[in-house]
C-alpha cells in the first residue's frame, strides 16, 4: 500500500509539472505560428493560443507510462490508448472543421481498445440496489460512453477556464469516490488527471493564455470516461459530470438534432455594453446552462464560470454520497 | 434560477437512483432458459431493450422535470 502510495504521489508530481513546465513554451510557439482564436467574451481583441492539448496530452502519457512501467495493468494501457486517441480525433477537429458526425464515431472507434484489452467488469453497478448483469448491453455502453464525456466536456468548454477547473472537481470527485471503494489501484491511477487539469488551470484561467481546443476537451472528457469504465464507477461518474451533462441535455432538447455548436447560427448569449454577459431574446437560439445561469440578469464571465463550479462541487458532494450508498443495500 | 439549477441536480441525482433500483429489480432476476445455449443472447438481447427503454423514460421524465422548473425562464 505504501508502495502504491509512493508510484501516485511520483506521478502526480510527473502529470503536475509536465503541464506546469511545457504549456508556456507552447504558448510562445502557438502565438508565433499564429495558432491563435480570438476570445469572443473580451472587450478588446484579444488573441489566445490554441489548442492546449499538446501539453495535457503531454502531462497524461507521461505519468500513466510511469504508472504503467510498475503496475502492467491493462487498464493503464486501456486508458492511454483511449485517451491518445480522443487526443488525435481532437487535434484533428482542431486544425480541420469535421462534420458533426466525426467525434461521436471516432470516438467510438477509439473506445475499442477497452474491449480488445478487456480492461472492464459487465456488472453495471447502482447504489442501495446492488449489481445488475449486463454483458452485451455493457459493451454498448462502451462504446456510446466515450463520446458521451468527451462531447459533454467539449460542449461545457465555452469561457475561461471550465474545462480545466470542472475537471479539477470532476476528477478529484472521481478519485475520492474511488478510494471509498477500496479501489485503489484505479484511483491512483485516475489522479493524473486532477494534477494536470490542475496545473492546466493555472493557464486556462481567467484571462486564459490558453484554450484547451477539441483536442484538450476530448483528452479530458475521453480519459474521465475511461476512468468509469475501468473503475467500475459509471453511475457516480455519470453523476459528478451531471452540470455538464445538463448543458448537452438542455443543448439537445432545445435544437433537437446531433449537431456541432459552430453550426448554429442563434447565439444563446449576448453582451452588455459594459461586456458583460446577458441571455439572448431570440427565441431560436438554444438553451444552454450558461443562458439558464443569465436568465436572472447579466453577470460577468468570473461570476457565470464560479457558479458553474458550485454546480459541479454540488453534483461532486452528489456523487461522494453515492459512492457511500454504494455499500449499503436495502 | 441558480437555485432552481441546483433544484434540477437534485432532481436528477434522485432520478437516478431511482431508475437504478428499478432497472435492476427489473433486469436483475431476468432470466430465459429454454432457448438452450443461446439463452444469454437472447436474455442479453431483451435486457438491452428494456433498459434502452428505460433510460427513454428517463429522458422523458428528466425533460417534463426541466419544462417544469425552467418554464418561466424558457419562456422568456
Amino acid at each position: 500500500m505504501i508502495e502504491l502510495l509512493i508510484l501516485g504521489i511520483i506521478s502526480c508530481i510527473c502529470a503536475f509539472f509536465v503541464v506546469f513546465f511545457i504549456t508556456p513554451p507552447l504558448i510562445n510557439f502557438l502565438e508565433k505560428n499564429n495558432f491563435t482564436v480570438k476570445d469572443v467574451n473580451k472587450k478588446e481583441n484579444v488573441m489566445v493560443a490554441r489548442p492546449g492539448g499538446i501539453s495535457i496530452i503531454l502531462g497524461i502519457l507521461i505519468s500513466e507510462f510511469i504508472l504503467y512501467a510498475f503496475l502492467q495493468l491493462n487498464e493503464i494501457l486501456a486508458i492511454i490508448i483511449t485517451t491518445f486517441g480522443a487526443f488525435l480525433i481532437g487535434y484533428i477537429d482542431d486544425r480541420k472543421i469535421m462534420g458533426g458526425w466525426f467525434k461521436p464515431v471516432t470516438l467510438a472507434i477509439a473506445s475499442l481498445p477497452i474491449i480488445f484489452l478487456g480492461a472492464y467488469d459487465s456488472n453495471l453497478t447502482f447504489p442501495l440496489f446492488g449489481d445488475v448483469q449486463i454483458p452485451l448491453l455493457y459493451i454498448g455502453l462502451i462504446i456510446v460512453m466515450i463520446p458521451i464525456t468527451g462531447n459533454t466536456i467539449n460542449s461545457i468548454d465555452v469561457l475561461n477556464g471550465v474545462a480545466s477547473g470542472f475537471m479539477i472537481i470532476a476528477s478529484l470527485t472521481l478519485s475520492i469516490c474511488l478510494f471509498i471503494l477500496q479501489n485503489y489501484e484505479i484511483a491512483i491511477v485516475s489522479l493524473p488527471l486532477v494534477f494536470v487539469s490542475l496545473a492546466f488551470y493555472k493557464f486556462h484561467k481567467i484571462p486564459s493564455k490558453i484554450f484547451p481546443g477539441d483536442s484538450g476537451a476530448l483528452t479530458f472528457g475521453a480519459m474521465y470516461g475511461v476512468i468509469a469504465i475501468v473503475g467500475g464507477v459509471e453511475i457516480i461518474a455519470a453523476i459528478a459530470l451531471l452540470p455538464a451533462v445538463i448543458n448537452s441535455f438542455l443543448f439537445l432538447s432545445s435544437v433537437k438534432q446531433v449537431v456541432e455548436h459552430r453550426q448554429i447560427k442563434a447565439k444563446p448569449v449576448e453582451h452588455t455594453s459594459d461586456f458583460k454577459l446577458k441571455s439572448t431574446n431570440d427565441k431560436t437560439a438554444p438553451i444552454t446552462l450558461v443562458r439558464l445561469i443569465l436568465a436572472g440578469g447579466p453577470l460577468s464571465e468570473k461570476q457565470i464560470v464560479f457558479v458553474i463550479f458550485k454546480l459541479t462541487i454540488f453534483s461532486g458532494i452528489l456523487a461522494i454520497i453515492t459512492a457511500f450508498m454504494m455499500g449499503v443495500s436495502i | 434560477m441558480k437555485y432552481g439549477l441546483f433544484g434540477f441536480l437534485f432532481g436528477m441525482w434522485i432520478l437516478i437512483i431511482i431508475g437504478g433500483g428499478i432497472m435492476v429489480g427489473l433486469l436483475g432476476p431476468f432470466s430465459l432458459q429454454p432457448f438452450g445455449d443461446f439463452h444469454w443472447i437472447i436474455t442479453s438481447g431483451i435486457k438491452a431493450v428494456i433498459a434502452i427503454t428505460l433510460v427513454i423514460i428517463w429522458i422523458l421524465i428528466l425533460s417534463k422535470l426541466k419544462n417544469w422548473i425552467f418554464k418561466k425562464d424558457i419562456l422568456s
